[in-house]
Parts: structure tokens; C-alpha cells; sequence
């Protein structure tokens, strides 16, 4: 098989991009669409010139690392499929392809087809999490967890973290990837005490990052190399506003004064500030509609 | 040397002993120190949380974006943990000798012991962290069987326990990283240790994005940068794992325990071109349920389902009756290379052995199997366009894990005070053979529970003087990374790094893979160092080291490969008998079993570096077995 590709190639991040023409040659069905790149950069480099530069690790679909626009479509289109299981024979001998990185104001690129999905870090470290530290946990079986509600977190949980929602979505949302982390931590019994406050952080948090809101289009959906279904979002909308709605009494300390480094460094101070600081935190989480812009 | 500092008094009172007898850091003081962990897989991810967690200054490396993309995250099967919920006969003891039988008694007792004795607390940690294992309708959890052994002892979350179990780590890191304590450096690559007055005092990495060269100076440096399967270059691992790390700290003074040790899985998706890049795991798990065989004339090229009952050889179940199918790794892909080369091997090429799931859909009914396996399923699909739930799949072996690695002391520090390596990087626990769903159980017993111990303790222990980067030996390190990434440069040669990685791969694979002998060692032994210099003469990367350059990256892996592969070889050269998945064929019981040699070869080999074109020095730690007598293997 023989394909054209025209692939956009910027340099790094402040230079122009554009994009740029070139033949593949002996392509064999079975080979992977990343395998064909493969093939492309070994034929570049043996011209002297720089390869196209692009994200992938596992190479079975479970990373989340890879992942472009194939003609404008993220991970080329196969139901499920990320595009390094995508395999070529999904598309027709002599198919002009354009290869974009995903384009998302949140997703700065760095070089050809890889952008910076630190944003999604940051989602994560406002909340997506259920605070565990090692070695306190309760005998595993001491908490029932519903099948019903295991299932629905393992759907939930299996999102990869790839980006592609984001590129599909015209408004950039990152709310199904978000949407995702909530549901799964949400539906289980050991993610009820944090609950309100992850849903409230991690939602302010996407704002922040600059992703867009949903407006129900369901191309995330649709592109989901995980299949991650767009009901998530209706969750996390519920979710949003049970969280609004609960009633959460006022701090007793004000923020600014314990979050002043104290003067001195002695044993008692530092657990004593320790303390009254994680209380705070909780309940400034809990409380601001912003809770992540004021931590950080 | 070679000081494994093994507590003395009972097994089952070492662990608690050694922790009774260590040095700790006051609350207060733990912010002042600082610790540098390099990978944030299931072990980087855990200790540095963990280690976050009580107060340390934690600052974590990952040449990924994020911590959520290391190779753990593609484990499928599940993670080993000696509950009993089953009550079917398990026990601490009983996955305890479980694997040191697995690894064909070439594993350290008293590490065993006490991985299988954290592996209860693993599962609590877990499943307190919100990872969503199988459940059973009650709301309990659920397990189910692996290779080697009898009882049912694994837990679940379907076929992606890796993805969830790092998922889990890795948030417990990002509340870290949100509350301070520890700081992550993505996109930032391990090019060498530190060596401080003969401790391990920081790293020089490389911004992938930049090119830029930094020096990293902390109190301690853990490795968790997970095996070298790569070697091979058509491995399961993911396409950037690598040798870097460990190989660097090795020319640093670090010892290289077992380096010949690596596991070939029996259950992957056979090689179809010569384009491929990575081969796919099948998980274990799918041997539960499926049953092997190949027919038994020889080149049969009937459909699978067109070959008759009484035509099929189930060669596991034939030969192993007790264990069937699910036989250790070792024993399963030698037996499949065995009957491929005997011609009765399946598919285009010859090498692929049917696992097929017919019986089961047949007595648990399509919905439970879909339940089971639905996403391996599809991944087969994916991959060789057949619908595994009609026609039988095809596996074959394929290099998967090293049980080889930095040699560590019971304390997990290698022979640089102060460096510390878990998971897969050390060599620890596994021995010949790595039992399956027990790399999770170790990643995480390192990560959560045996690092957070033992490097407090280094720390309180030890006066360590605070360093600076600006110290000559951080300027020395950092200007020898500048010179080696120079040279690569500099070569301006006609072949790609990867044509180098797959040329070695095919040495590797062929003279030091499933089946090593005396005659083809020496011969890769011969072949590596000409192929060594041809890499440094004929490299070619197009563009700078200022740059995003992912072939500098790659020959830079494979400058490493180039050197660690002479060394297994030289190891397996050594080892004159077979063991776990070390088989030379020299060495075979009457029934073409692997044959142990325990007069000779109970020891740990562990391999002092040289210099480049240097004999490597060997130093032995014997092994002694008080609780799980030596005898020969027998899964029949």
C-alpha cells in the first residue's frame, strides 16, 4: 500500500508550524499506524532529515501517550481504537492523510504532532484522588462495595488519559476526562467523605486550565479510544450540584493567618500548624466555588 | 562485597525485627532531607508518595509527560496476595514457597518471606485508594488463579490490574505533588549517578524538550526504572523502557545481579512482519480458562476448528496433569518452542500455539468469558483482525520481564551506600522465574512498604554532610553525559539507532533467549562488541542535543543495551545450568525439563563493572534454603 501524508511539522513551541508533504511506500496491512511512521522516519532519516516527531510508549493502547488528528479526526476513527492499534489496513491503498496534533488552547504544542497534557495533571491534583496514606488502611474486605457500583467505577477508571476528548470537542472541553476521574471515585463507598470537595475543586480547576464546557456534542465520546460514555458528564453535573447544595459551615480559622510560615520551627509548632492547616484546607475545598486557584 | 544484611532469628520475625532495629527521623527533621526517586511507575509512584507522606522532600523523575504513562500501567492479569478469601488452602507461608519454587530456588528466603507477608497490606492500601478491583455480587472481592500454582490468590480489575494499581499510585502522588512535599520533573531523563565521598548523593538528567543537562543533589537516590526486556528489541515492553539507569549506576560501582535471568512469556500475539515493533501481551489470566494445543501431525494446515478432538495434542495438560495449563511461565513457552520446532507449530510462520476458549464459552456461557477477557479479546482482534470467541487464538513467547537487575541488599541498597533500587531494576525476589501477577505484588511491597522503611533509616543512620551541585564530582558527571552525548552526534555515520536495536535484539534473542548453549553464547559474545563498534562509527542522528530529539534519545538507550547485552551473555555463559528461564541445553533432565545444579550454582551472581573491553568480576552471594527444601521442580 502507498499513502500520502501531509503532516504538520513545528520545530518547538514559539515557531510556526506547517505542514508537509510525503510519500509512504511498502506499506503492508498489518502494520500499525505508528509502525508506518516507523517506516517514514527511517526513510527520513536516511535523507539527512529530521524525523517526525511524536508521542507513544506501550504501543498497546493502555499508555494514553499517543494519540493525533488523522484527517481531523482524533486516533483516526476506529470505534475503541487508539491510534497505535489502529492498524492500516483500516484505510484504502493510495488515502491522502493529514496528521494534526491535537489542537486545544490548553494543550500548548511542543514539537510536530506532541503537545503538553500537563493540564490533566493539574485536574487531578485538585482532587482526583481519595486520601489514603500507606500503611492506615482499613482490611479490604471490611468495605462492601455493590458489584453495580465496581462496575461503574472500573468504566469510569479505565480512561487512559490520552487527550483525544479534548481534541474532538469544538469547545476544548476537558469535562468527559474529568467527568471520568469523578465518576470512578464518586461511585465508590471509600470516595464518599471526599466527595463534595473533589467534585467542586476538580471542576473549578478545569475552568482554570482554559478547557471550554460541554455543549453536548458527543464527538468525546465518540473518539474515545476507551469508550468512556458521555452519561459521565451528566454524573459530574449532578454531582456538581449536590455539591452546591450541601451546606458547609464556616472555618473557624481565617486562611491567611495559618498559612503564614511560623517563626519559629519547633516539633509542637510544626505538627500544631500541620493540623489546623489540613482542617482549613478541607474546609476551603469544600466551601470556594474556586477552592484550586487558592491553593496554588 | 556483597553484605546482604539479612536479619537474623526466624522467617517470619525478620522483617519486624529489622524494622524493630532501625533508626528514624523525627517528624520535624524529615523536610530537611531530601530524596531523589527516578521512575514513577507502581515502585517510583508509591515510595515517592509514601516517602512525601511522612514528610521527606521527595523530588521525583520521569521521562514521560506524566506519571500515569510508565510500563506498569500495562500489566494485565492481576496482583497475588496470600488473604484466603477463598480458603482454599493459602497462607503467608504458602505463596512464600510458592515463589521460591516458581523462581527454581535462586531467589534470597528472607526477601521472599517478607513480600509475601506486605502482600495482604498491599490489597488494604489499594482498595482504600478507590482502585476498583472485581467484586463479587455480595460486595466482596473477588479472586482468581494464576501459573504455578494451586490456589486462587489473584486480584482483579479485569484485564487492566497494572492501569488501575498505577492509577491509584499515581494520584496518591499527585496529592503530593499538590501539597508540596513533592516536586515531579517531567519529561527529564537519568544520565547518570552522583558519587559523593563513595555515597550516592544525586543524577544528572537530561529536559527532553530542551536538551538542557542538569545536576540534582539530595541526600539519597532510589532507582525504580523498571527491566531491560528491551535488550530484545521486539519485547512487551513499552518502546522506551530501558537500561539507562540501572547500567549507568552499574558503571558507577553498583552491582548486576542475574543479569541473565529475563522471564519470555508464554502468551503473547505472534511476530507477522518484519515491521513490527513491539510485541502483545496476552494476559496469563486468559490460561485459566483457555486450553493450549497445536495438532498433532506435523504441519497441519487445517482450520483450528476443522481439526478434530482426537487430532489435538493439549501438550500442558498432557504433560503436567496436576498444574494443566497453568504451569509457570518458563515451563509453558518451553514446551511451545518445543512443538513448533517440532513442526506442529500454527500459523503463517510456524510459531504460534492455539489457546482456545471453546470449552469455556461452553460451560461458563459467552457472557461470563466477554466478562472475564472481553477487552483482551478485543485487543487480539485488533491486532490480527480474529474474533477470539470463534476461532482459537494464537500465541507464541515473547521476552516480557528481567528478574535480573541491580543487586540489593535486604534493605533493597545496592552496593553504593545511599542507592537504593526497587521493583523490576533490582534483582531481588523473583529468582529464575517470576511467577505471574507477582511483579505488581513487588513494585508495590518496594513502593509502599520496604523502601519508606529502610531509607529513613539510611537516613538516620548515616551523618550525611550537605552537598551542592556546584561539588567537583556533580561538574565531572555532568561534563562526561555532555562528552558520551557529544560523540553520539558527533558519529555523522549511514544507520538509524533503531537498525542497531534490532540487529542486537536478533543476537540477543537467538543466543541468549529461550534456549541458550555454550557454542551460540560465544558467539553472540563475539558478534556484541563488533556491533558495539560499528554503533559508535556508523550512527547517524539527524539534529541537535538542544532539541527534542527522540533518535538521541533512542541511540543513547541503545548505547547501554549494546553494553548490558555482553554482560547477560557472559552471565548466562557462566551459569552452566538450567534454571527457571535460564535454560541452557546443556543441561536437561531425561524428560527435557530444566535441570538445576545446586552443588555448583546456588548463588547470586553479582558482576562488579571493569571498564569498556574489560572482563566483568564476578562476586557470589550463596543462597541457602532452611524453610523450602531444594528439590526438583514438578508441575506434572
Amino acid at each position: 500500500m502507498t499513502f500520502t501524508l501531509k503532516v504538520w511539522r513545528q520545530h518547538s513551541a514559539d515557531e510556526p508550524g506547517r505542514f508537509v508533504s510525503y510519500q509512504v511506500k511498502n506499506v503492508t496491512p498489518d502494520m500499525s499506524f505508528l509502525e508506518m511512521l516507523d517506516a517514514l522516519n527511517e526513510d527520513l532519516i536516511s535523507r539527512q532529515e529530521p524525523p517526525v516527531a511524536f508521542e507513544h510508549d506501550c504501543r498497546e493502547g493502555i499508555c494514553g501517550s499517543c494519540g493525533f488528528l488523522i484527517n481531523g479526526v482524533a486516533h483516526g476513527g476506529q470505534r475503541g481504537t487508539t491510534v497505535c492499534q489502529l492498524a492500516m489496513r483500516f484505510f484504502k491503498n493510495g488515502d491522502a492523510l493529514t496528521l494534526e496534533p491535537w489542537r486545544a488552547r490548553a494543550f500548548p504544542v511542543i514539537r510536530d504532532l506532541i503537545v503538553n497534557r500537563s493540564a490533566f495533571d493539574r485536574i487531578i491534583q485538585a482532587g482526583g484522588f481519595i486520601s489514603a496514606p500507606t500503611g492506615t488502611a482499613p482490611a479490604a474486605n471490611a468495605i462492601l462495595v455493590p458489584k453495580e457500583d465496581a462496575d461503574t467505577a472500573f468504566d469510569a477508571a479505565a480512561c487512559i488519559g490520552c487527550g483525544a476528548c479534548v481534541a474532538a470537542c469544538p469547545n476544548a472541553s476537558a469535562m468527559l476526562f474529568t467527568s471520568a476521574k469523578i465518576t470512578h471515585l464518586n461511585s465508590l463507598p471509600q470516595g464518599q467523605p471526599q466527595r463534595d470537595q473533589r467534585t467542586l475543586s476538580m471542576v473549578a480547576e478545569m475552568r482554570n486550565e482554559l478547557f471550554g464546557s460541554c455543549t453536548n456534542h458527543g464527538e468525546c465520546e465518540a473518539v474515545c479510544p476507551k469508550r468512556i460514555p458521555l452519561e459521565f458528564i451528566g454524573k459530574m453535573n449532578r454531582d456538581l450540584m449536590r455539591a452546591a447544595w450541601h451546606w458547609h459551615r464556616e472555618p473557624l480559622v481565617i486562611p491567611s493567618l495559618v498559612q503564614l510560615p511560623s517563626a519559629e520551627d519547633s516539633h509542637e509548632q510544626f505538627h500544631e500548624e500541620v493540623r489546623i492547616h489540613e482542617e482549613d484546607q478541607a474546609h476551603v475545598e469544600a466551601e470556594s466555588p474556586e477552592p484550586a486557584a487558592t491553593r496554588r | 562485597m556483597l553484605e546482604a544484611r539479612i536479619p537474623s532469628g526466624p522467617i517470619e520475625q525478620k522483617w519486624d525485627k529489622c524494622r524493630y532495629d532501625m533508626k528514624l527521623v523525627n517528624p520535624a527533621n524529615r523536610r530537611k532531607h531530601s530524596i531523589i526517586v527516578v521512575g514513577a511507575g507502581l515502585a517510583g509512584a508509591a515510595a515517592a508518595a509514601t516517602l512525601g507522606r511522612q514528610g521527606y522532600h521527595v523530588h521525583c523523575f520521569s521521562y514521560h509527560d506524566t506519571p500515569r504513562r510508565a510500563h506498569s500501567i500495562a500489566a494485565q492479569g492481576g496482583i497475588n496476595s496470600a488473604k484466603n478469601y477463598r480458603n482454599d488452602g493459602d497462607s503467608v507461608l504458602r505463596l512464600f514457597k510458592d515463589t521460591v519454587k516458581g523462581g527454581d530456588y535462586r531467589a534470597r528466603e528472607a526477601n521472599v518471606y517478607r513480600l509475601a507477608e506486605v502482600s495482604s497490606n498491599i490489597i488494604d492500601q489499594c482498595v482504600s485508594q478507590g482502585v476498583p478491583f472485581a467484586r463479587e455480587y455480595g460486595g466482596l472481592l473477588d479472586n482468581r488463579s494464576f501459573g504455578g500454582v494451586q490456589v486462587e490468590r489473584t486480584f482483579y480489575a479485569r484485564g487492566q490490574t497494572g492501569q488501575q494499581l498505577l492509577l491509584g499510585a499515581y494520584q496518591a502522588l499527585e496529592e503530593q505533588i499538590a501539597a508540596g512535599t513533592v516536586t515531579m520533573h517531567f519529561r527529564s531523563e537519568l544520565l547518570d549517578i552522583v558519587l559523593v565521598k563513595g555515597r550516592a548523593r544525586g543524577i544528572v538528567t537530561r529536559d527532553l524538550v530542551t536538551g538542557q543537562l542538569d545536576c540534582h543533589a539530595a541526600d539519597v537516590v532510589v532507582l525504580a526504572t523498571g527491566g531491560y526486556s528491551n535488550v530484545f528489541y521486539l519485547s512487551t515492553n513499552a518502546k522506551a523502557s530501558n537500561c539507562t539507569a540501572i547500567w549507568r549506576a552499574h558503571r558507577r560501582g553498583a552491582l548486576c545481579g542475574n543479569p541473565c535471568f529475563t522471564q519470555i512469556h508464554p502468551t503473547c500475539i505472534p511476530l507477522s512482519s518484519g515491521f513490527q515493533s513491539k510485541l502483545t501481551l496476552m494476559s496469563e489470566s486468559l490460561r485459566n480458562d483457555g486450553r493450549v494445543w497445536v495438532p498433532k501431525k506435523e504441519h497441519d494446515t487445517r482450520s483450528p476448528n476443522d481439526i478434530p478432538e482426537d487430532e489435538r495434542d493439549y501438550y500442558l495438560e498432557n504433560r503436567y496433569p496436576s498444574f494443566g495449563n497453568l504451569v509457570p511461565r518458563d515451563v509453558a513457552s518451553r514446551n511451545a518452542k518445543e512443538v513448533c520446532d517440532e513442526g506442529r507449530g500454527v500459523g503463517p510462520h510456524g510459531q504460534g500455539v492455539y489457546l482456545d476458549f471453546a470449552d469455556a464459552i461452553h460451560r461458563l456461557g459467552l457472557q461470563t468469558v466477554r466478562e472475564k477477557y472481553g477487552n483482551l479479546f478485543e485487543i487480539y482482534e485488533r491486532i490480527t483482525g480474529d474474533d477470539a470467541y470463534t476461532v482459537p487464538m494464537r500465541i507464541y513467547p515473547a521476552p516480557h520481564y528481567t528478574m535480573g537487575g541491580l543487586w540489593v541488599d535486604y534493605h533493597l541498597m545496592s552496593t553504593i551506600p545511599g542507592l537504593f533500587v526497587g521493583g523490576e531494576a533490582n534483582f531481588s525476589d523473583h529468582g529464575a522465574n517470576r511467577l505471574g501477577a507477582s511483579a505488581l505484588m513487588q513494585g508495590l511491597a518496594d513502593g509502599y512498604f520496604v523502601l519508606p522503611a529502610t531509607v529513613p533509616d539510611y537516613i538516620a543512620a548515616n551523618k550525611l554532610d550537605p552537598v551542592s551541585t556546584s561539588d567537583s564530582a556533580f561538574k565531572a558527571a555532568k561534563a562526561e553525559v555532555k562528552d558520551r552525548i557529544d560523540k553520539l552526534l558527533g558519529v555523522n555515520g549511514k544507520r538509524s539507532p533503531d537498525s542497531f536495536h534490532k540487529e542486537l535484539g536478533k543476537i540477543v534473542w537467538d543466543d541468549c533467549g529461550m534456549a541458550r548453549s555454550d557454542a551460540g553464547l560465544r558467539k553472540a559474545l563475539a558478534r556484541i562488541p563488533e556491533l558495539r563498534d560499528e554503533f559508535w562509527h556508523n550512527l547517524r542522528i539527524v539534529g541537535t542535543g538542544e532539541e527534542l530529539n527522540q533518535s538521541l534519545e533512542k541511540a543513547n538507550r541503545i548505547s547501554d543495551f549494546l553494553e548490558l547485552a555482553e554482560l547477560m551473555c557472559i552471565d548466562a555463559l557462566q551459569r552452566t545450568e538450567s534454571c527457571g528461564g535460564h535454560f541452557r541445553v546443556e543441561s536437561q533432565t531425561p524428560d527435557g525439563e530444566a535441570k538445576r545444579d545446586d552443588a555448583n550454582f546456588a548463588y547470586t551472581a553479582a558482576w562488579e563493572w571493569k571498564g569498556l573491553d574489560q572482563s566483568p568480576a564476578i562476586h557470589k552471594e550463596p543462597l541457602t534454603f532452611e524453610y523450602v527444601p531444594l528439590s526438583q521442580r514438578s508441575y506434572k
